[in-house]
């Protein structure tokens, strides 16, 4: 395969960025320079993940640029920050299980019930990631999923989808299914999450955002909605 | 040891709609009251305040005004011969928890029962045979007539400012309204909200179909409005963030901004948040309630003694606490025998999407819970059964609560999940889209029912209740007939393409998918105690200063959102407390 590991110049920036942490590190523990001898602005300092470690990230990387690219209909999951938010929402209360009902035993049943599973959301994910690491170092000759080609990625996308991924502790399914639900929330929540930088989701798709007062364009009809939106922090898009 | 209180006149389990109404009315009789809410504390400010109420990732993801289902749930089987497992994420209904409970975070659809719905098995019989209700379907009338509610639908309409046209008063149809309504002495409290895109082609598309389009009576004020007891409420905005959602403007009806402001002055009512109760205590030889036990913020056990216990919290869990206090026998779908748990009912809810052109201004954003447009011409006496083939009817209409994105964009038949062709789908879909929908009565059958799991056990480690309940073949010819309806009409609006399809035949229930929050039955209203477990003023037969208050009554499920019927039924009661019960305390019947 000729095909670079990934088309999308965002995703690139941030690999690339990801690389860069070490050597940060590195410079600091020796006491010596200031972040600025790696020339990157402190307000954009790469993300720093605190719950994925290197090799989920890359994973979450390389996944959210599949699942929500950089194209000609607007911004790309990765530039719009989704990788932090992912990170950062895996380590709250809410990831951690607190309102779903997590006591045993844990049954087997149709999927009209729902995950019956014991993991909580965090867990799915990270049981996920590392199954879906396995498979492909089974069958990509030790690559992992985010050094695979974008075609490669994409079928082992709509495998998991299927669940015809076989995976051994959860069902690829399930895993697909969840990931891609957090993906959508970090690409579409308010920017205060980490993803959705600049409002660049809205702005795609045309939500007002937190603006919640509307009452005199109920019955406008014949011009679209004409204001930008703003965030909950009150910045305007 | 419990810590035992003083004795009080009345105690209330739970701070909802019915929990608020009984309080304001007992109060008012000069009773000392005493409510107990499981969940914390919750008023407009600060709770629902703007902005942080335009959140969706707090409220449509880490559901903030909803019930955690971390401490209780219930569990789920679609049989009785079926091993039930937990409902462990949030998906077919929603239960509410804290000060205003689900009325603080529902929609605002306020509707009256049609007459004919509370004489259903009657009406049914009458008009296509006994024989045409199907082996097993366990539908009854309720004990109470359409005219002896009217006053109580009418307060309940004046105290949520509920906006709409009325259809008959006194007898004479009106112009715009419902002419299949129930007769009502007035106009409603407020005229209709303006109607977004959506509720406006429902008007062209009904009346294509020879339909009598109607405003959705909405407990979301229209205009400025004080209610009868003094509070205040603000026009709604239309803001979008509505179902699920409290109200940051005071314009949904809630028991936080329409009953709650008076009780919360009143020395003779106390509310203790975050007190959960675990039962009610019963003396020696069970007949008579002694008050209730809960666990107090700190999980300390506190006795609260009194003479009257009403259960106002959301119907799962009164047929919950009923069952794990002993009060009436539980049901027992092999015999038929036993009350508390019987004719378990639920809601039949599909959905038509529409997508039309980019010069088409649907603005899903945009949203108001409870108004737009219906039509009652498949519902009540309107429906032939004996053509439809089925029991029971239902409504469409257009509504817009409010859509965000991370509320779900919806996309055109075909279109993949993620990646371009899904990113160019909901950024043409989501301004030009809007939805109609399929309301359905939804009958009560003998297999269908409430229990206590055998397994399960919440986190005090009570007994889960156990829910076996699935679709049953009336209900799929209900959802396809009425779905083909709403297909029918919404082509008329020549849309570029619709999504939407009706329970297939055999289909089950399926618990991750949000259909409603309408659960009913389980602890219904009768006229006999061999087949109810309350009377028709909602007082326990078996132990008679115990009322169960709320949609737990209903005997089966009609095509219309609970509330509004819910809410007269706790006035009904209420008055049948203050007007009977208080002087000669005993059973009412």
């Amino acid at each position: 395969m000729s095909e670079p590991p990934s088309k999308s110049p965002s995703r690139r920036r941030f690999v690339q960025g990801l690389s860069l942490i070490p050597v940060v590190a590195v410079l600091g523990s020796c006491g010596s320079g200031s972040g600025s001898a790696t020339g990157t602005d402190a307000a954009h300092k790469p993300y720093e993940p605190r719950f994925f470690t290197a090799s989920e990230w890359a994973f979450i990387v390389a996944i959210c640029d599949r699942l929500i690219p950089a194209d000609e209909v607007g911004p790309g999951a990765v530039e719009l920050g989704v990788p932090e938010f992912l990170d950062r929402h895996m380590q709250t209360p809410y990831a951690n299980g607190a309102i779903w009902y997590m006591q045993g035993p844990f049954l087997e049943a149709a999927p009209e019930f729902g995950y019956q599973g014991q993991l909580p959301l965090r867990e799915i994910l990270r049981v996920g990631i590392a199954e879906m690491d396995a498979h492909c170092h089974k069958a990509f000759g030790g690559k992992a999923f985010a050094e695979l080609t974008a075609a490669e990625q994409e079928s082992l996308l709509e495998a998991a989808q299927a669940g015809s991924l076989q995976f051994d502790t959860i069902s690829s399914k399930v895993f697909f299914s969840y990931l891609l639900g957090e993906v959508r929330n970090g690409y579409f929540a308010d920017p205060a999450y980490g993803g959705n930088k600049g409002m660049g989701s809205w702005k795609m798709i045309g939500y007002p955002g937190a603006r919640a007062d509307y009452m005199d364009w109920v019955t406008v009809r014949d011009k679209p909605y004409p204001l930008p939106p703003v965030d909950l922090g009150g910045k305007r898009g | 040891m419990a810590t035992v209180k003083p004795k009080v006149d009345v105690v209330i389990v739970g701070m909802g709609w019915t929990g608020a109404i009984m309080a304001k009315e007992l109060t008012d009789s000069g009773l000392r009251v005493v409510a107990l809410e499981r969940g914390a504390d919750r008023d407009t400010q600060p709770d629902f305040a703007y902005p942080k109420v335009a959140d969706e990732l707090e409220g449509s993801v880490h559901r903030k005004f909803l019930q955690s289902l971390s401490q209780e749930t219930v569990t789920i089987r679609h049989s009785p011969a079926g091993v039930a497992v937990p409902y462990r994420q949030m998906g077919s209904f929603k239960p509410g928890t804290g000060v205003g409970g689900a009325g603080s975070h529902w929609s605002g659809c306020h509707f009256r029962a049609l007459p004919e719905d509370l004489k259903l098995r009657t009406n049914v019989e009458k008009r296509y045979g006994r024989r045409f209700i199907p082996d097993g379907m366990t539908i009854a009338d309720f004990p109470v007539s359409y005219e002896e509610l009217e006053p109580h639908f009418d307060h309940f309409e004046y105290v949520c400012g509920t906006s709409g046209k009325a259809g008959v008063i006194k007898g004479v149809i009106q112009e715009g309204g419902n002419p299949y309504e129930g007769s009502r002495q007035r106009e409603f409290a407020l005229p209709p909200n303006p109607n977004y895109l959506g509720a406006e082609q429902f008007y062209v598309g009904a009346r294509n179909m020879g339909w009598h389009p109607y405003p959705i009576p909405a407990s979301n004020a229209s205009r400025p409005y004080v209610n009868p007891y003094g509070c205040q409420m603000g026009p709604c905005n239309f803001c979008g963030f509505c179902s699920d959602y409290g109200c940051i403007n005071y314009s949904k009806a809630s028991p936080n901004s329409c009953i709650l402001p008076v009780l919360r002055q009143r020395q003779a009512f106390e509310l203790r948040a975050n007190a959960h109760v675990q039962k009610v205590t019963l003396d020696a030889d069970g007949k008579r309630a002694t008050g209730v036990t809960y666990l107090d913020g700190q999980g300390r056990e506190i006795e609260q003694p009194a003479d009257l216990v009403l259960l106002c919290a959301f119907s799962l869990y009164n047929v919950h606490l009923m069952l794990l206090s002993g009060i009436g026998s539980p049901y027992d779908p092999n015999t038929g025998l036993g009350t508390v748990g019987r004719n378990y009912s639920y809601q039949n809810l599909n959905r038509v999407t529409l997508f039309f052109n980019k010069n088409v201004q649907a603005n899903a954003f945009i949203g108001n819970g409870g108004a737009g447009t219906t039509m009652d011409d498949l519902n009540g006496n309107q429906l032939d059964a004996g053509k439809s083939g089925f029991v029971g009817g239902g409504i469409i209409w257009a509504r817009q609560p409010g859509a965000g994105p991370v509320r779900g964009i919806s996309v055109p038949r075909g279109t993949p999940n993620w990646g371009t062709q899904w990113k160019r789908a909901i950024t043409d879909s989501f301004r030009h889209s809007f939805y109609f929908e399929v309301q359905g009565a939804c009958m009560s059958y003998r297999q269908n029912y409430l229990s206590l799991d055998p397994t399960y056990r919440d986190g005090f480690g009570r007994p889960l209740l156990r829910l076996t309940f699935d679709w049953n073949q009336n209900e799929i010819k209900a959802s396809q007939f009425l779905v083909s309806k709403a297909q029918e009409m919404s082509k008329t609006l020549n849309p570029l393409s619709m999504i939407g399809d009706a329970k297939k035949d055999g289909s089950h229930y399926d618990v991750t998918q949000y259909q409603s929050t309408h659960t009913c039955g389980g602890a219904i209203m009768g006229s006999d105690p061999k087949s109810s477990a309350l009377n028709r003023y909602l007082q326990s037969w078996a132990v008679p200063n115990v009322f169960a208050i709320g949609a737990n009554a209903f005997p089966q499920n009609n095509g219309y959102n609970p509330t509004g019927m819910v809410g007269a039924l706790a006035y009904w009661s209420a008055k049948a407390i203050r007007d009977q019960y208080l002087k000669h305390p005993g059973p009412l019947v």
